[in-house]
């Protein structure tokens, strides 16, 4: 049997089983915290700071905090949403994100946060960075101009043996995210489908197939990202 | 060579927890790691080659392309520039003709550039072969390349001789000066070695010596200054088949040297210190986690552990305490600032890259191998041994009411003494610059880069943990200083360098900052881009670790402190620039095809 706790976000007084994460308790509860690093199944590692909370005057991530019980959790403020859109121009700034031209328009996470935070144009400048694509993979095209370096498919694709097909490079401000060069010659179609599934931006794509679901019919097309666990 | 890789991995009995030291090992054995080495490792350790690489790309010191036979790297901290590393590089650069970051054609010598390596009060220095150079000169620059060009031996190059005390002995013998300027409680040489282990520890009970230094009030020295007796109260307690004990001696805040002059002099105290933790902690064996630019402690310092161990301060039953055994392993680091920050640290240790953990859990109850684990700094490891043999009543005497004991400060820059000061807490900075003999001051950095920038009215403030709390890097800077392009863009500079990346503010928000400071410094700035610096540097405020939440100190704290410096620079005339130069964008292209640029707009 689990023990259940209580705790408060917002005011809002909410139960959940010891030992989850608050994003966890948070989104059980039709409450939405944004994320883009964390991945279901897979060990958190706060790499975006999109689920920033602030919990006695410090600012946590909650997608590797656990829930204690009498915890009370500042989520939708201005202060913490303004954080929020800073680093969603921050990361449109770092990259080369071109949305229309990008076959995960409209599935893309990243792209689904800048519209539901409203940013119009990035006050930071763009850096216009000169990034690399890989297309020595049968089945997947590495595209460095658009990766996040949230770690979703390095924690996630792995084989039999707990090999990583992917792996940071560098660090800092030149950090890579690379594929394996023999690993990525071997990988299966459907492990390179669930690898582009499971990227957040169009930074992993699956090759041949194209724009399958057409633009306008893509998951976040109708709906803001985040209303599917609002309640 | 294949062979030889198979004999280091099983060395390590296949661990991968033990890359960093396979690594190291591969490095001096084949002088880089190559592809084919990374496949047969990732193949022995049930690694993809990718995850390899992802280890040795993060570290400075490791490289996968070929090196030099002599390797090159010159020190480009603050404190090296503002004595002449500009014209030592360049006397370099012509003596190899070569560009730093290059290798001669001849494959003969690399020079690279390196951040801080904790010789500050001895600049510029460089480290060659793993030989560190100080007081460096265009003259002895270019004595040096010839030599190495007649095909002298990097060692035979030494014409300096040895440095002060123990840098002298011949299995050091480095050109490294300790410069002590000032000795109290903790650096006096009033203790008879290993004492506490001798005839303090059999006599007390483990929780009775963490009282001691629980009563002696003593916070970390590393910097973040948590209670040192409620650390190991905490590590005491946590559960798990072993405990650890780690030594912080990464020291790799620019500015700071004080751990490296504790290893130098006073090397046992530092280990007792670490033996009497893992008496009070429980803990059954102590890593001491070395940065690379120490190496040549390193033969060193494993001698005394080796002596230890004759006299059974180490290993089992130590001093005859039936259950107490313990042992201490160096782990020598690779050049990344990042893993002094303590779960970096022990990520690391674990032989993977220095990214900071998210905390909670702590270290004390999840750290190396998942379990508890104590890190303490190299500072309060030797200072709690004395703590250990004078009572927690002598060590409350020292110091002021809201920081209790004695510190070493590292100072460095403008002043006629540099070097390692032990002073109480509660000093005043202005007692400390005319201490080191500091004239016509324009500012003292307190705490290194991460730490604040003050000028003359904050000259009356004191050191101490609610006011001005500081690892003891202390860097002045006088009058003729330009702060902003010799100080701040250096420490953002290092900042952008040493980041892990992993935290996506971290990893992009300081430079972006950067290319405002680069604005304001090239005189394309205006008056808003000095408050969207402050405006945006609150988005660190969310990283997961000190090292991008104080990233944007360097600019917030001289904005704070020297805002004149900044109205001087920004344009009046006019409210909104992109500073953006088609003249100046277009300059390489038109070069390179040889046309003139030509501009009708302001013709
Ligand atoms: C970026 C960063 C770098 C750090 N570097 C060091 C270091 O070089 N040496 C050190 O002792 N502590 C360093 N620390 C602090 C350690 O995380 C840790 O607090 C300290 O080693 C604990 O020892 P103490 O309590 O004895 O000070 C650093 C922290 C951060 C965030
Ligand atoms: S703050 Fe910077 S150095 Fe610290 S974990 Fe985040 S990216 Fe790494
Ligand atoms: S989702 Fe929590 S840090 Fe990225």
């Amino acid at each position: 049997m689990t023990n259940k706790i209580k705790i408060k976000i917002d005011g809002k007084e909410i139960i959940t089983d010891q030992g989850k994460t608050i994003v966890e308790a948070a989104h059980e509860n039709g409450i939405f915290i944004p994320t883009l690093c964390n991945f279901a199944g897979a060990l958190p590692k706060g790499c975006c700071r999109m689920c920033t909370i602030k919990i006695n005057n410090r600012f946590m991530t909650s997608c590797t905090t656990p829930a204690a019980h009498g915890m009370e959790v500042e989520n939708n403020t201005n202060e913490i949403n303004d954080f929020r859109k800073g680093i969603i121009e921050l990361l449109f700034v770092s990259g080369n994100h071109f949305c229309p031209s990008c076959e995960k328009s409209g599935n893309c996470e990243l792209q689904a946060l800048a519209y539901r935070y409203q940013m119009m144009v990035p006050r930071f400048p763009y850096d216009f960075p000169m990034k690399s694509v890989d297309g020595s993979s049968p089945y997947i095209i590495k595209d460095q101009n658009r990766c996040i370096l949230c770690k979703r498919c390095i924690k996630t694709i792995k084989d039999d043996q707990g090999r990583h097909y992917f792996a940071f490079k560098e660090r800092g401000h030149k950090l890579e995210v690379l594929l394996d060069d023999k690993m990525g010659k071997e990988i299966s179609s459907a492990l390179a489908k669930k690898a582009m599934e499971n990227c957040p931006v169009g930074s992993i794509i699956f090759k041949e197939v194209g724009f399958e679901v057409p633009i306008g019919q893509r998951k976040y097309d109708h709906k803001p990202i985040g209303s599917e666990i609002e309640n | 060579m294949k062979d030889r890789i198979i004999e280091i991995i099983s060395k390590y009995n296949g661990d991968s927890t033990r890359l960093m030291d396979i690594l190291h090992d591969i490095q001096a054995h084949a002088g880089y790691i190559d592809e084919a080495t990374i496949a047969l490792l990732a193949d022995k350790l049930t690694l993809s080659a990718a995850q390899i690489k992802e280890t040795v790309s993060f570290y400075h010191f490791y490289s996968d392309k070929p090196l030099a036979k002599v390797n090159i790297y010159l020190n480009d901290s603050v404190t090296a520039n503002m004595n002449g590393r500009k014209d030592v590089l360049k006397a370099f650069e012509d003596a190899c003709g070569i560009k730093i970051g290059r290798v001669t054609t001849d494959g003969n010598i690399g020079l690279f550039s390196t951040s801080c390596i904790g010789m500050n009060d001895q600049e510029p220095a460089a480290i060659i072969n793993d030989r560190v150079f100080t007081r460096l000169t265009p003259y002895r620059t270019k004595q040096i390349i010839n030599g190495l060009k007649q095909g002298q031996h990097v060692k035979e190059l030494v014409v300096e001789g040895c440095g002060d005390g123990n840098n002298a002995l011949p299995i050091i013998d480095a050109m490294v000066y300790n410069n002590i300027r000032r000795k109290g409680a903790l650096l006096s040489h009033d203790y008879p070695l290993f004492t506490v282990i001798k005839d303090i520890l059999p006599k007390t009970s483990s929780e009775e010596i963490t009282d001691i230094i629980t009563e002696s009030n003593i916070r970390g020295r590393g910097g973040a200054g948590f209670p040192t007796g409620l650390k190991w109260k905490f590590g005491s307690r946590a559960k798990g088949e072993h405990r650890f004990i780690i030594c912080n001696a990464d020291e790799g805040e620019p500015g700071t040297f004080k751990d490296r002059v504790l290893l130098t002099e006073y090397p046992e105290m530092v280990f007792e210190g670490m033996v009497a933790a893992g008496y009070a902690v429980g803990a059954d064996i102590g890593l001491l986690y070395l940065r690379y630019e120490y190496k040549y402690l390193l033969v060193y310092l494993n001698g005394i552990l080796e002596n230890m161990r004759k006299n059974n301060f180490l290993g089992q039953s130590i001093a005859g305490i039936g259950d107490f055994d313990f042992d201490i392993r160096i782990q020598l680091g690779a050049g990344a600032y990042i893993c002094g920050e303590e779960s970096a640290l022990i990520e690391s240790l674990e032989g993977k890259r220095g990214e900071p953990r998210d905390k909670p859990p702590f270290p004390v109850e999840k750290g190396y191998l998942n379990l508890p684990t104590v890190v303490n700094n190299v500072e309060t490891l030797a200072t709690v041994v004395k703590i250990i043999k004078n009572g927690a009543a002598w060590y409350n005497q020292l110091g002021n009411k809201d920081s209790v004991g004695t510190k070493l400060l590292s100072i460095s820059g403008d002043c006629r003494f540099p070097g390692i000061y032990e002073v109480e807490w509660g000093l005043k900075i202005s007692d400390i610059l005319a201490m080191c003999g500091a004239n016509e001051v324009q500012a003292i950095q307190v705490g290194g880069p991460s730490g604040t920038l003050l000028g003359e009215k904050d000259f009356d403030r004191e050191l101490s943990y609610s006011d001005l709390p500081t690892g003891g890097s202390m860097i002045v800077f006088n009058k003729n200083r330009d702060l902003l392009s010799e100080v701040v863009l250096n420490f953002m500079n290092f900042f952008i360098e040493e980041s892990c990346g992993t935290c996506s503010t971290c990893r992009n928000m300081p430079y972006v900052l950067r290319g405002k400071l680069l604005k304001v410094i090239n005189g394309r700035g205006v008056k808003t881009d000095i408050e969207d610096m402050v405006n945006w540097a609150n988005l660190l405020k969310v990283s997961r670790c000190g090292l991008g939440q104080t990233a944007a100190n360097p600019i917030v704290s001289s904005i704070r402190n020297f805002r004149h410096l900044y109205d001087a620079l920004v344009q009046k005339e006019i409210e909104y620039d992109s500073g953006f130069s088609l003249e100046t964008s277009v300059l390489e292209s038109c070069k390179a095809v040889r046309r003139q640029p030509l501009f009708h707009h302001n013709a």
